[in-house]
């Protein structure tokens, strides 16, 4: 069965570069573009992983990162966190609300998919 | 023959004369030129109001009547302007630092800013003025009628109207004239020249109808004397009494009456235009008066038994033939009694608008009036209904009295009614210890008698108080008789009730002050008022936070209008050596503030209208102490040091904010990585990301290859315009920046730049307002249209209206070239005024559209270009103001290392 993967990010050339690799890839990708409602798409979606930007319009991914730890049901969720402001600052602060994962923007193709295939065997 | 027409044709083209002078002189002083019109002499002229028609005409029937009791009228005020030093003075520099608008705002003002006063003051001088505005209309129609009488074609044109026409002609020039500015410290220049030339009118046509009695018709000045010893006026005898008790009458009317204070005080330009009016309006009063007796006597001689000597100084003319001196001296007549008409209605208008009309109506639309009415139009409105009123009311009492009592009677019953007012002021100008309750009982008591012993009888008898009364009492009680009030039989009946009045008004206003004690606010203005001379600066009484200065700003920009509150709040900032439009409100700020307003609606609804937002006046023990004891330097050296640690305080919040602004900056640079990590890395990502896709991938379709190039692209030209920005703001901040500076039209510029700030969202709504002359300004065009595009499309990004409407204004403000961005959204927060022209700062990161370096560039170019763009606060939306100033071409030489 086909994986699916939630993809939580705001800049719609990055959604669109991000669907193409991981769909070639053979994911479900669905995306969702703002931090208010972050957490409700995620229950509706009910996806085996999450690609969740930082800086978001309405909510930051570190509070949506906590809302989901938070939550019993979603605890073992894969977390693969991107943020565009590469400082060690933020690398600290994803670890301790536990992402799975963590890129700095730019990345290249390769090491987005090493790293979701890395977070679940297809 | 048709005298009557020329009569007509001239006066309407007197009162043409009149309408030009004064439009004329309201433009001079609009644009500042006419030094002439603040000269004493003209003061002095304009003082000259006192002469109404009741002297013009009334002063010869007088003579004729009463003999050489007439003068007892000129003595009183030219006794009041010889002792200028000691009283006149001492009123004018108190309106003057008070910013009183009428007499019942300075009895107000004085005892606690009590509105109840005022009130009071202003019925009193409305009911004291209204006959006295009948008599002017009556001298007009009489004299009117005389001419009639004389002219036997002139059936139609003599209209029972013409007092009404009168009065609508008067309304009509004081509403034009006398409500042009609110403020009424603001001079009315044109009024005051326009009645400065009807005081040379009257003065000379008086002059020269004596002139053609002495000489035309006596036969010289030796035959004139033989004929007024053998004449009745020579064998009067006047009672002591009533020449001292008239004197004083006339003294006190002089400074009481409600016009003379609006001449004397409220336009006063210079306390040393006081100076030149001592001596020179003595000097008008007794030409004047020059030829009063002769005129009478010669009148008596000639005109046949039973005319009116009241009209004398026209008819005698008239029945010489010599119509060209009765039109001069009808003429005269008709300036005294327009010229009194226009300035008791401006006068009784800004009281009863100040003290009555405007109380009701911020009583009834309650604390929010202040902030969202338009209280300016109203006050003017109030105003000019006033003076129709206040005119009107003088024409149906005309109509009502049908002019029964003889001119001069109504003349005197007036001067009493007012001087009643005279106690309460004295005493608050001389004595510390006169209270609220003392002025409010003396003035009551003083009314009273005035109404019951001469005022309600001068209708005559049995029109209002029946001759039972008169003659027996009220209910047959012999002491109440209004003639004879506790048992003073014999005595003249105005110097009874005159005396009885004052006497007991002033007996009780002592009484009642030593037996009150006067609140917190009366003893400061006590104070203030008593000791103008030495109090140079005030006892602060206001204190406030700086959230409210904005509420202030916003309630001024209503009643002063935006540009002059816009001004006034800056000077006081900038005073305070801040910046922007915002000042503390120190109580030194809010009580300049108070007197600012109090200029345009009054002292009591200033008083109450800043206490709705500060929330009252608080009065320390120190400053009553203060009051209580100025002969103690100690306390005034403890009060020194009460104010430094006040400024001390108020350098600790300056400091407080700075430190805070300092806190937020840093903040901001150590977000300034973090953001332009961001900005540098998201494009790159959509970039690195398509061309490794473009690179490693086989079958793409041609459609999506042209689509991912053209992404890429697009997000390297972003990049690009970033750097352009970042090196931009780099190169404007080292001022490395050379300036091509050219001349151009700002309205050609604005429409550029509007179109150049895009209208792809159409949404926007940009309305440019220009003047109708184009502004020219001379600085770097292409730098000033990077500030417009940037702060239009900062508009289309940030306005969130649901129509969003961006108003674009310009025009000149001095020197001074300023350009209003003005937009219809939900503003920018008071607390980030600050902060929004710092570089990345946004005001939320929900709504992004750029890297937030605009404001920045603008700001930068602003200063280069030697002019500056803020946040205006307290508008609609958000507000961006750009201000060039006049010299904007050295500009170009500012280039700083």
């Amino acid at each position: 069965m086909t994986k699916r993967v939630l993809l939580i990010e705001d800049e719609p050339n990055i959604i669109e570069a991000v669907s193409f690799i991981l769909t070639r890839d053979g994911w479900d990708v669905k995306t969702h573009s703002n931090g208010h409602d972050a957490i409700d798409a995620v229950h509706n979606r009910t996806p085996d992983l999450i690609i969740l930007d930082v800086m978001l319009p309405g909510r930051s991914g570190f509070e949506i990162l906590q809302d989901i730890r938070a939550d019993q049901t979603l605890a073992d969720m894969p977390v693969l966190m991107l943020t565009a402001r590469g400082q060690e600052k933020d690398r600290e602060m994803a670890q301790r609300y536990g992402a799975s994962r963590y890129m700095t923007k730019p990345f290249s193709n390769a090491e987005l998919l090493a790293n979701v295939r890395e977070l679940i065997a297809p | 023959m048709a005298t009557l027409n020329v009569l007509i044709i001239v006066s309407l083209l007197y009162v043409v004369l009149l309408f030009t002078v004064a439009f004329a002189a309201d433009r001079a002083a609009l644009h500042g030129r006419g030094a002439w019109l603040r000269s004493p002499w003209v003061y002095t002229l304009s003082l000259s109001i006192y002469c109404t028609a009741w002297t013009f005409y009334g002063a010869v029937g007088y003579a004729a009547r009463s003999g050489l009791e007439y003068l007892t009228i000129y003595l009183g005020p030219t006794l009041v302007m010889i002792g200028w030093w000691w009283m006149l003075r001492k009123m004018v520099r108190i309106g003057r630092s008070q910013r009183i608008t009428s007499i019942a705002d300075l009895i107000s003002s004085r005892y606690g800013k009590s509105n109840l006063l005022a009130v009071f003051v202003t019925l009193l001088a409305v009911i004291g003025t209204t006959p006295y505005i009948a008599l002017q209309l009556q001298s007009v129609t009489l004299s009117f009628a005389a001419f009639a009488e004389a002219d036997p074609d002139a059936g139609v044109l003599n209209s029972p109207y013409t007092a009404l026409w009168v009065a609508l002609g008067l309304a009509l020039f004081t509403i034009l004239f006398g409500t042009r500015n609110l403020d009424a410290n603001e001079r009315h220049h044109g009024v005051v020249m326009a009645i400065a030339l009807e005081a040379v009118v009257k003065l000379f046509a008086l002059l020269a109808v004596g002139v053609f009695v002495v000489w035309g018709l006596a036969g010289g000045i030796d035959e004139t004397f033989a004929r007024i010893d053998a004449s009745e006026i020579a064998r009067w005898d006047v009672p002591g009494s009533r020449w001292v008790g008239l004197t004083l009458l006339s003294a006190a009317a002089f400074l009481c009456l409600p016009r003379m204070f609006q001449v004397l005080v409220v336009e006063n330009e210079d306390e040393s235009h006081l100076r030149t009016a001592s001596w020179a309006f003595p000097a008008y009063l007794m030409l004047m008066s020059l030829f009063v007796v002769p005129i009478a006597a010669i009148g008596l001689d000639l005109m046949p038994k039973g005319s009116n000597p009241d009209l004398f100084v026209l008819t005698l003319p008239l029945q010489e033939g010599r119509e060209g001196l009765a039109i001069l001296s009808f003429l005269g007549g008709f300036s005294s009694a327009t010229s009194m008409v226009i300035v008791a209605a401006i006068a009784l208008s800004t009281m009863l608008s100040n003290h009555v009309v405007m109380p009701i109506w911020l009583r009834m639309t309650g604390n929010m009036a202040v902030m969202s009415g338009d209280v300016r139009q109203v006050a003017l409105l109030a105003r000019r209904l006033s003076i129709a009123g206040v005119v009107l009311l003088g024409y149906v009492y005309l109509q009502l009295s049908s002019g029964g009592a003889a001119l001069a009677a109504i003349g005197l019953v007036s001067f009493a009614g007012v001087a009643q007012l005279l106690p309460a002021m004295l005493g608050g100008i001389f004595w510390r210890g006169a209270t609220r309750s003392g002025a409010m009982t003396g003035l009551l008591v003083g009314f009273a008698i005035w109404l019951y012993a001469l005022f309600l009888p001068s209708f005559g008898a049995s029109v209002i108080i029946s001759q039972d009364v008169m003659d027996h009492g009220p209910a047959g009680i012999g002491w109440l008789r209004p003639r004879a009030l506790f048992g003073a039989e014999g005595m003249d009946p105005l110097v009874h009730a005159v005396m009885w009045s004052m006497v007991l008004n002033t007996f009780s206003f002592i009484l009642v002050s030593v037996l009150t004690f006067p609140k917190p606010l009366e003893r400061l203005q006590g104070a203030q008022f008593v000791n103008v001379f030495q109090h140079s600066a005030t006892t602060g009484s206001w204190t406030g936070g700086l959230a409210q200065s904005e509420d202030l700003l916003l309630m001024s920009q209503r009643i002063l209008g935006p540009t002059e509150a816009q001004a006034f709040f800056t000077n006081a900032a900038a005073h305070q050596g801040l910046s922007g439009y915002l000042p503390e409100p120190s109580p030194d700020f809010l009580q300049q503030l108070e007197r600012e307003l109090s200029g345009s609606v009054g002292g009591a609804t200033a008083h109450a209208m800043i206490s709705q937002i500060v929330g009252g006046a608080t009065v320390s023990v120190q400053d009553l102490m203060a009051v209580a004891d100025e002969t103690a330097q100690i306390m005034e050296y403890s009060s020194q040091l009460e104010t430094k640690s006040q400024e001390l305080a108020r350098t600790a919040r300056q400091l407080r904010v700075a430190n805070k602004k300092l806190t937020q900056i840093s903040d901001q640079k150590d977000t300034f990585l973090s953001q332009i990590s961001h900005e540098l890395r998201t494009p790159m990502t959509s970039i690195r990301a398509f061309s490794e896709i473009l690179r490693d991938s086989d079958g793409i379709s041609e459609a999506d290859t042209s689509r991912y190039s053209s992404i890429i692209h697009d997000e390297a030209v972003r990049l690009t315009r970033l750097l352009d920005d970042l090196l931009d703001l780099s190169v404007l901040e080292n001022g490395q920046v050379v300036l091509n500076t050219e001349k151009g039209s700002l309205s050609a510029l604005l429409e550029r730049s509007i179109s150049a700030a895009g209208g792809e969202k159409g949404t926007l709504d940009i309305r440019n307002i220009q003047p109708e002359k184009d502004i020219v300004v001379t600085t770097d065009l292409d730098r000033l249209a990077q500030v417009f595009i940037n702060l239009i499309t900062n508009a289309r990004k940030y306005c969130d209206a649901k129509e969003p409407v961006l108003t674009i204004t310009s025009s000149r403000n001095g020197g001074d070239v300023v350009i209003d961005f003005i937009d219809n959204g939900s503003g920018i927060p008071a607390d980030m005024h600050a902060v929004v022209f710092e570089k990345f700062s946004r005001i939320s990161h929900s709504r992004v559209g750029g890297a937030g370096l605009g404001l920045a560039i603008c700001s930068e170019i602003m200063t280069r270009l030697g002019g500056h763009v803020g946040v205006v606060p307290a508008q609609e939306g958000t507000a961006f103001r750009v201000t060039l100033p006049d010299s904007a071409t050295t500009s170009g030489a500012k280039t700083i290392a």
